[in-house]
């Protein structure tokens, strides 16, 4: 007793500590309207949520939401409303206008207002005004996306009220943009939309075309007895792409134009269900093999009118020639379909253009992936003229030694940093290896060394699948590189690739610099040129072949840890390189790196484009540009780039 | 008489660089004729295109009573018409016979099927017997060609060149390696052969040039410096100045 | 009689593969005391189709100095071809078979489209493909084991030897030939039903009655009679001037042009016989496997394909066939898991996953020590060794043979 006592003059003093700020407080307007909101129907409730929506109170949006959520009570006690929270079978009450908790009071003291859902989604139309007035600009652009996303027509006039006192300049334009989207979906006014969409010629959103593509949505209809009004968008002929003959017919017999025939199966069944004796329609079961027996049973049946009747000179063709079929546009007025349509065009020529460059970005980081992979191939293949089928091995090493660094040390940026060092070591030592122990002795006779170099391919792949297993290790990019650089909607590339891109330009000027600006690249092409005069001339050629081969594979590690942050790490990786990279250089022209760079932009852009063709299937690309490229062999033989006269050896 | 090959106007370069300056040159159809000239006056390159190797830029090469244009055919078309080279490194096959090496030469139908089913005849057998003692090989018939000497490969590479019986023989350095007594052999061979077809010899040495008694043709920097008989040229001031010196 | 004469082997070789087919007969468990597995058979007959393959890869490898890595993809090919027909025709018995129970009798359409949508439903698709064409005959399909990887090898090698790609390049491009037919035949839409490749070829069509350990030795002898027959084929054609011609080519090709060979029409010859070869090979070998998919046909089993004929001695036929059949079997052998585990205390060896490591490293041993392979041991029996003059390639070519592999 004491506590409602006390309870009662908590709720005097919070009266009229508020009444006291302001004349009137939300509880009063609620309760102006407490009998449509305790009666809770659709038809009445209106006035009460525009009531409590424009009462100028701070706490409207609070008492929206509360209502809204099912979390707003009524105090039987004394008809008020309140926030509560349950807590077992305790309430506790606060109180909207000032936040303080009014009372703990037990369930049976108190009705819950449970709102339809009708009324709930009223409730949140309401509540945009307040999500779009938000004073936190995050918290309207939040609510602006959350409407483009899933807008509705209630959602039109509390927007634009609400542009008027926007002061973000963002935001702002996020609104009108909002605004005329729905505009275009749900105004009444055709000119109105007609402008809106207009004004999205210049965009390149997503949202833009996703407004305007439902605003142009059209169905195939019989069109013979289609009313004046209708919108049409084209006429069709039956048997084209767009409709197929069968397809025109079922529209004809859905209008009532034709009565549909019975088809094959229906047939069929028709006849399973009239054997008698052995025989259907006096035709034995057992002659039932060829469709014109059937057809013959079934005729027979027709006639005694036991099946619908079945007309065997019936074609389809014949049914619908002549006949107009039409594509109409859901929307009736012609006006906006038409700007709608322009729009389109539009926007899509400018979205063709930005895809056109995507492509091209993507076709140059394919390239940098390709042409480092063959960078080291470049030279161990290019230059030296040695084949090695292990070099995908040793991309493979270099990713793998990335992941081990990354096991080891945890911050990203500096285990890459180490990393690309690392698998430098590793694989420039794995590479000195093996020009010493095989390839030394093989130099002259490439097929050998091709057969020779496989056997440790293989070796290296299931040494590789014992120590780390089948499953694919994941060699993580720092955060830094996460995300893409984006210039619209249509046109990004993520980080990743540009840094790919970077690398691959950075290694084609490491490249250039050792083979034309240092003692080690002079000696090399002596080497290679003619290594009896570069001996006789004081030059060791051990020595240099087998820098030189240890150069090539480091630099197919350093590509390794590069490829692996953009693809998994498996054992098999490098199976997936080595056919590609062999193409890159033997492409661009064996011995120049200008050539290797040209065939890897040739065989990226080309496998871009050939993807761009049928989006669906990179293995067909694949395969589509294999075959390019041995026709482009047949052509120039030597490559792109070729050495010509005596120099070229043949 | 009517020219059995006759080149005319032709150039050929690589990288920029003449290797054949604008070359006339023609041979009867049983001529000896012999090329001298510096290193890189163009007398390998000229082989080259003649023989279908090299495509050069421009210039016509006629052969025969027919002037059919040899530009753009295949080496092994070339070769099949009549026209036989001998390289400046003997080149036999060394993994196969001295008999396998003389039959293959021997002029028949040379089409994969033919090959395939071809049994050797009688006059093919003779054949080979008589080229092999020709160049002096009777023993080695069934000897390796690998193992035989630098000489006897130079012979053997000869005796295909007979077997392949051709109109024209363009023989490259044929004396290279070999001794004073074998040298004269050659001699004698190239000289039989010249009664019947064209030969072309490119050599260095002039002793055996003279020994060889014909006309001869001199090469500097891609085209004919001078033509005659070999007491002819070497009087020419020119052909002092750039090859033979003072 | 000359002809043996002239193949001192060819007896041997004869006899060797009669006593051979004879033992595993009367081994078997359908005619004789069952000591052999039926599987072990299958393994023995398919190892007799991979030393078919292995002969054909010699004739373009050993003699013609051509290393094609895309002999496995004929190989495959003709098991496709074969496959196909196995697959329709059994397919077609067991569909007619389960129509039989309906009330009306089926019509060949409705069986073709049951067929289709049985074949083809793990793609999605009923319908046949183009491809299919001809796989209700057995004979044209029998036709086409042959004429399709004959007309492939065809087309490509025209296109290559006529642009005068060779060595190293060369290989490439055969490999670029075989990696891009096998990602075309892992797309669903091939035809041929993408990953899933084609099943149950054991089964021949309308002899289910049959067991499956007779089966086993009639495909064992066939694939035997076919690798007498190829073994003949191949003798003939290396022997003669053909033989001298090819061999040439292998050494030093420029050499044979100027003799006025068609140096093109002979490799496009021998290229198109030996995927002919093959594609026979692959039409014995994938009934008694049983199964065939794109990823028989990846570049890296052309690759073994020519490790094979390496380790067992190229340029000589029955090193080939020595090479295909040892290599073969000593890898059914540990990859089976048959092989004990060597235990080293600290590690143990499992040969399941050690064996690869290992085949790879012998390999890289062969080529550098032995590069006359297993046949050399022939050589050593009969002393007949050749002098060593540094080992230099008897020819200018990238394919030509070296010193020491060349019998004396």
């Amino acid at each position: 007793m004491i506590r409602r006592i006390l309870a009662a003059c908590l709720v005097f003093l919070t009266l009229a500590l508020s009444a006291q700020a302001q004349d009137r407080t939300i509880q009063d307007v609620l309760q102006e309207h407490a009998e449509a909101i305790v009666k809770s129907s659709r038809t009445t409730i209106g006035p009460a949520i525009e009531a409590v929506a424009n009462s100028g109170q701070p706490s409207a949006q609070t008492v929206l939401q509360k209502w809204q959520n099912k979390d707003m009570w009524q105090w039987s006690e004394n008809g008020f409303f309140y926030a509560a929270t349950v807590d077992g079978s305790e309430i506790t009450l606060t109180d909207f206008d000032t936040g303080d908790i009014v009372a703990t009071v037990a369930k049976g003291d108190v009705t819950q207002l449970k709102p339809n859902s009708g009324i709930r989604a009223m409730i949140g139309a309401a509540l945009v005004q307040f999500q779009l007035n938000d004073p936190d600009a995050e918290r309207r652009r939040e609510a602006l996306l959350a409407i483009q996303r899933d807008g509705e027509a209630s959602h039109l006039a509390p927007l634009r009220a609400s542009i008027e006192t926007e002061d973000n300049p963002d935001i702002k334009a996020l609104k009108e943009v909002t605004e005329r989207l729905l505009t275009i979906s749900f105004d009444k006014d055709d000119a109105r939309r007609i402008a809106a969409i207009e004004g999205f010629a210049a965009s390149l959103s997503l949202d833009a075309r996703a407004a305007l593509n439902p605003v142009l949505s059209a169905k195939l209809v019989y069109a013979e007895d289609l009313p004046e009004t209708a919108n049409i968008k084209r006429e069709i002929k039956p048997g084209s792409e767009a409709l197929s003959v069968s397809d025109a017919f079922a529209l004809m017999v859905s209008a009532g134009a034709a009565t549909a025939q019975p088809t094959l199966s229906e047939r069929k069944s028709a006849l399973t269900e009239h054997i008698i004796d052995g025989k259907v329609g006096g035709v034995p079961v057992a002659e039932l093999t060829r469709q014109d027996a059937r057809d013959h049973a079934y005729q027979a049946l027709a006639s005694e009118g036991l099946v619908p009747a079945f007309d065997p000179a019936f074609s389809m063709e014949a049914a619908v020639k002549g006949v107009r079929f039409a594509e109409v546009y859901d929307e009736p007025s012609a006006a906006v379909t038409d700007a709608a349509q322009k729009t389109l065009h539009t926007i899509n020529r400018a979205v063709g253009v930005n895809q056109f460059l995507d492509l091209s970005l993507d076709g140059l980081s394919l390239a940098s992936i390709y042409f480092l992979a063959a960078i080291g191939l470049a030279i161990t293949f290019g230059v030296m003229g040695v084949i090695n089928m292990a070099h995908g091995e040793f991309i493979m090493m270099g990713a793998y030694t990335g992941y081990v660094v990354q096991q080891i040390i945890p911050d990203y940026t500096i285990s890459i940093l180490v990393a690309i060092p690392m698998a430098f070591a590793v694989t420039f030592a794995a590479g000195v290896a093996m020009e010493r122990l095989i390839i030394r002795w093989l130099y002259n006779r490439p097929l050998e060394t091709l057969l020779a170099t496989f056997g440790v391919s293989i070796a290296l792949q299931q040494i590789a699948k014992n120590i780390f297993g089948t499953q694919a290790r994941p060699l993580t990019s720092p955060g830094w590189l996460d995300g893409a650089l984006v210039f619209n909607d249509v046109l990004a590339i993520s980080y990743i690739r540009i840094a790919i891109f970077v690398l691959a330009l950075i290694f084609l000027g490491i490249f250039l610099f050792i083979m034309k600006k240092t003692r080690l690249g002079l000696e090399t092409r002596a080497v290679t040129q003619n290594p009896r005069m570069a001996a006789s001339m004081g030059i060791n050629p051990d020595r240099v072949n087998m820098l030189t081969f240890g150069l090539g594979s480091g630099i197919a590690g350093v590509a390794g840890v590069a490829i692996g942050l953009y693809a998994k790490v498996t054992s098999e990786m490098g199976t997936d390189y080595i056919v590609q990279s062999f193409m890159t250089v033997v492409v661009g022209g064996v011995g120049n790196i200008w050539g290797t760079l040209l065939g890897a932009l040739g065989i990226g852009f080309l496998q871009k484009g050939i993807e761009w063709f049928n989006p669906s299937n990179t293995l067909a690309a694949q395969t589509y540009m294999i075959i390019f490229i041995i026709i482009f062999i047949q052509f120039r033989p030597k490559g792109i780039i070729a050495l010509k006269g005596r120099a070229a050896g043949d | 008489m009517s020219q059995l090959l006759e080149v005319s106007g032709v150039s050929v370069s690589f990288d920029g660089f003449k290797a054949i300056n604008n070359l006339s040159f023609s041979i009867g159809p049983a001529e000896m004729r012999a090329i001298i000239g510096p290193n890189g006056a163009g007398k390998t390159t000229f082989m080259d295109i003649v023989t279908g190797k090299t495509k050069p830029d421009e210039g016509s090469v006629l052969w025969g009573d027919m002037s059919k244009n040899l530009i753009g055919m295949n080496e092994a078309k070339i070769a099949r018409i009549g026209i036989g080279r001998k390289f400046q490194r003997p080149t036999v096959f060394e993994d196969q016979s001295v008999f396998e090496n003389l039959l293959m030469a021997v002029k028949n139908d040379r089409s994969p099927w033919s090959v395939l089913f071809f049994k050797p005849k009688f006059k093919d057998l003779a054949k080979v017997e008589e080229l092999a003692s020709e160049i002096g090989l009777s023993d080695q018939l069934e000897r390796k060609s690998g193992e035989l000497s630098h000489g006897q490969k130079q012979w053997l590479e000869i005796g295909m060149l007979l077997a392949q019986d051709p109109q024209l023989l363009l023989v490259d350095e044929p004396a290279a390696g070999m001794t004073l007594g074998e040298r004269e052999h050659t001699t004698d061979i190239l000289k039989e052969a010249a009664k019947t077809r064209a030969v072309v010899v490119v050599e260095h040495d002039m002793d055996f040039v003279r020994r060889l008694e014909c006309k001869v043709t001199v090469l500097h920097e891609g085209s004919v410096l001078a033509e005659g008989s070999l007491d002819h040229v070497t009087q020419n001031k020119d052909v002092i100045d750039v090859y033979l010196g003072r | 009689m000359d002809f043996v004469k002239k193949h001192p082997s060819l007896p041997a070789f004869i006899a060797t593969l009669l006593i051979f087919t004879l033992a595993v007969t009367f081994l078997s468990e359908a005619y004789g005391t069952g000591t052999m597995s039926t599987s072990f058979v299958k393994t023995l007959g398919k190892t007799l189709c991979l030393a078919l393959v292995a002969i054909s890869m010699d004739l373009v490898w050993g003699y013609t100095g051509i290393l094609s890595l895309g002999h496995f993809a004929f190989f495959g090919l003709g098991g496709y071809m074969i496959g196909m027909w196995l697959m329709f025709a059994r397919t077609k018995l067991i569909v007619v078979e389960s129509m039989a129970a309906a009330d009306i009798p089926a019509t060949a359409m409705e069986i073709k489209d049951a067929v289709g949508t049985q074949i083809f439903g793990v793609v999605g698709s009923s319908d046949f493909p183009l491809v299919w064409m001809f796989a209700h005959s057995f004979w044209a399909q029998i036709a086409l084991v042959v004429l399709v990887p004959g007309l492939l090898a065809l087309v490509f090698g025209w296109l290559a030897f006529r642009s005068r790609v060779t060595g190293v390049y060369l290989s490439i491009l055969t490999q670029a030939m075989t990696l891009a037919l096998s990602l075309y035949l892992f797309q669903n839409d091939s035809g041929l039903r993408g990953n899933n490749g084609l099943s149950g070829l054991q089964n021949l069509p309308g002899l289910d009655a049959v067991s499956q350990d007779a089966v086993s030795i009639w495909f064992f002898w066939a694939s035997a009679f076919a690798l007498l027959v190829t073994y003949l084929i191949a003798n003939f054609v290396v022997s003669g001037k053909f033989g001298s011609v090819i061999r040439g080519i292998r050494d030093d090709e420029a050499r044979v042009r100027f003799l006025g060979y068609s140096v093109e029409g002979f490799k496009l010859f021998v290229f198109v016989l030996t995927a002919i070869i093959a594609g026979i090979g692959g039409a014995l070998y994938y009934p008694q496997a049983g199964i065939i998919n794109p990823a028989e046909i990846a570049p890296i089993a052309s690759i073994y394909l020519a490790v094979w004929v390496a380790i067992g001695g190229r340029g000589r036929i029955y090193g080939a066939v020595i090479g295909a059949g040892v290599v073969s079997l000593v890898s059914t052998y540990f990859t089976g898991g048959q092989a004990p585990n060597i235990n080293l205390g600290f590690y143990t060896i499992k040969w399941v996953d050690w064996w690869q490591v290992l085949l790879g490293l012998s390999f890289v041993l062969v080529t550098l020590f032995a590069p006359k392979g297993i046949g050399g041991l022939f050589d050593l029996i009969s002393g007949r060794l050749s002098p060593s003059r540094k080992g230099a390639p008897l020819g200018p070519d990238q394919g030509s043979l070296r010193e020491q592999e060349a019998e004396k």
